[in-house]
């Protein structure tokens, strides 16, 4: 899923500056799983933002990603000044879309694709770097979860597991190592690997997927 | 061929010392470094913006060791440059003379004093010095089209037998020769056992026959810089006992010396260590002394002249 934290409240009020009718955006998709900008955190923002002596209300539609969602709101939009959206960035360009007159702040800062590890705690876990090669690790992501990107090996300063740029994060190639080893593969690891062609992901330019038969 | 490489080739016990350029655009502090390293050493790293500190250039730094008289090792990391100004430098520098490339990945620029920056790892260390092998030996850039002209270059690599996870540290280096290294400086040996086993390792595996390994060394000045080495910089291991011995000296630095020459007469008797590498940062002047007494004094002579 993808990951958002909730920008501070110092922060917000900044964005919005002296606009005062605001509507609180809520998504209910990723950012609900992770805490972040569901319909509770929505109202509960909204209620502070009163206290404030704004006038905000707050609403949450399924998911802030696809237009058709977000299209029941054009009523709610005429009446407000300035929308702050706890989506992720792709909700809140969803609706800075539709809404070419309403200023949209992202009240969430996007941070990475992961899941929940334990209660309370998410980590990264893919960077979408358009052509998966997760297989050649045992399952395990080095692009991503590897400070440097390492393809080929772990780099001088892993101890104990965990990583030296985040000692409280694992060494993902301790982690690749271990789970290669329980399955016999070890001798992958002898393999290099070449440099990966990075045309398919971000730094090929802004990216977009086809399907012929779906289109109309 | 390098002044390195023909050291090695002859199966002399090599000497390797390390220098960092300044923190500004000074060159007298490499000449001043240079002047004290020079006849002590048979070639000496010119870092690259090490431990992510913005320095002056390892490239420009390498001309100025040149003119001094000092064969440089140029230190190459792929945290800065993709694969498109890597082999741009790389070609620069081959065209000026400089014979020796150590192909790194470089400390995260967290760890630095910009860590606010982008980072790069458009490649990693190995497939660096593969790329640079295929340049030299095939004449082809990394994407295949085919290149002009001769290159002249002894590619090594780092190694570090004391990170995790430990059973592949001597794997990765075979890794590293099949990739194309033809030396390896290693991270600095504190701790006997562990490298000893490492070298038992790497022989097992016949390592030591596809290139040249010098182990590195730190003169340290006191117990607190040990101690500061042990807690804080990724990658070193260094034994209690030691901590110890430092704490309970009269005299640290010299008995910071002592440690090192004690440690390069044990390397010395490692079966398939080629050499040393002195890394005595901000304390070059001392290289001198630790190489007279390991009994590395003094170093073969250049026959011819490199310089153009
Ligand atoms: S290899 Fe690429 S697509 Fe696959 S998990 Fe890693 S970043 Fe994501
Ligand atoms: S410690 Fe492990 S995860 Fe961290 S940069 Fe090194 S190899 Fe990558």
């Amino acid at each position: 899923m993808i990951i958002g934290e909730r920008k501070p409240v110092k922060e917000i009020l900044q964005l919005i500056g002296d606009r005062k009718k605001i509507l609180v955006l809520g998504c209910g998709t990723c950012v609900t799983v992770c805490l972040s900008g569901g319909e509770k955190e929505a109202k509960e923002l909204a209620s502070l933002l009163r206290i404030k002596k704004y006038q905000a209300s707050d609403y949450t539609v399924e998911r802030q990603c696809e237009p058709e969602f977000i299209r029941p709101l054009d009523y709610r939009l005429k009446e407000v000044e300035a929308v702050l959206s706890l989506a992720c960035g792709v909700g809140v360009q969803a609706l800075a879309d539709r809404y070419p007159r309403t200023p949209v702040f992202p009240g969430l800062n996007t941070t990475f694709l992961g899941m929940p590890v334990e209660q309370g705690r998410w980590e990264e876990r893919c960077g979408g770097c358009g052509q998966c090669i997760v297989h050649l690790f045992g399952g395990t992501c080095p692009v991503t979860r590897c400070a440097k990107s390492l393809l080929n090996g772990p780099c001088g300063g892993s101890k104990d597991g965990k990583c030296e740029v985040k000692p409280d994060r694992d060494c993902a190639w301790q982690l690749i190592y271990d789970r290669l080893k329980l399955q016999g593969r070890l001798d992958a690891l002898l393999e290099i690997q070449p440099p990966k062609d990075w045309s398919p992901s971000r730094h090929g330019g802004h990216r977009k997927m086809i399907r012929e038969d779906m289109l109309l | 061929m390098s002044w390195l490489q023909q050291v090695l080739e002859q199966g002399i016990f090599a000497v390797t010392a390390e220098a960092g350029p300044p923190k500004g655009p000074d060159i007298e502090v490499i000449r001043k470094k240079c002047a004290q390293l020079k006849g002590a050493a048979d070639a000496v790293n010119i870092t690259d913006n090490q431990t992510a500190i913005v320095r002056m250039s390892s490239f420009a730094s390498c001309l100025v060791a040149r003119e001094c008289g000092v064969e440089p090792v140029m230190q190459m990391v792929t945290r800065d440059r993709n694969r498109i100004a890597l082999q741009s430098d790389f070609l620069g520098a081959c065209a000026l003379g400089i014979q020796n490339i150590l192909c790194l990945t470089g400390d995260h620029q967290s760890l630095g004093n910009h860590p606010q920056a982008k980072n790069v790892y458009d490649i990693d260390s190995i497939q660096l010095l593969q790329m640079f092998r295929l340049m030299r030996d095939e004449k082809k850039f990394q994407n295949g089209e085919e290149m002009k002209g001769e290159i002249d270059v002894f590619l090594g690599a780092g190694e570090n037998p004391f990170a995790d996870p430990l059973e592949f540290r001597a794997l990765r280096l075979a890794k590293k020769f099949a990739a194309g290294a033809q030396f390896i400086q290693t991270q600095a040996v504190f701790d006997l056992e562990i490298f000893t086993h490492w070298m038992e390792e790497v022989r097992k595996l016949g390592l030591h026959q596809k290139g040249s390994i010098l182990a590195g060394v730190i003169p340290v000045k006191s117990a607190k810089a040990l101690r500061y080495m042990k807690n804080e910089v990724p990658g070193v291991v260094i034994p209690d006992v030691l901590v110890r011995r430092m704490e309970k000296a009269a005299d640290p630095k010299a008995e910071g010396v002592q440690v090192c020459v004690e440690t390069i007469e044990e390397l010395k008797k490692i079966e398939g260590v080629s050499g040393v590498h002195i890394m005595a940062i901000a304390w070059e002047s001392i290289v001198p002394e630790i190489v007279r007494r390991s009994g590395l004094y003094p170093r073969p002579i250049k026959s011819e002249v490199t310089s153009p």
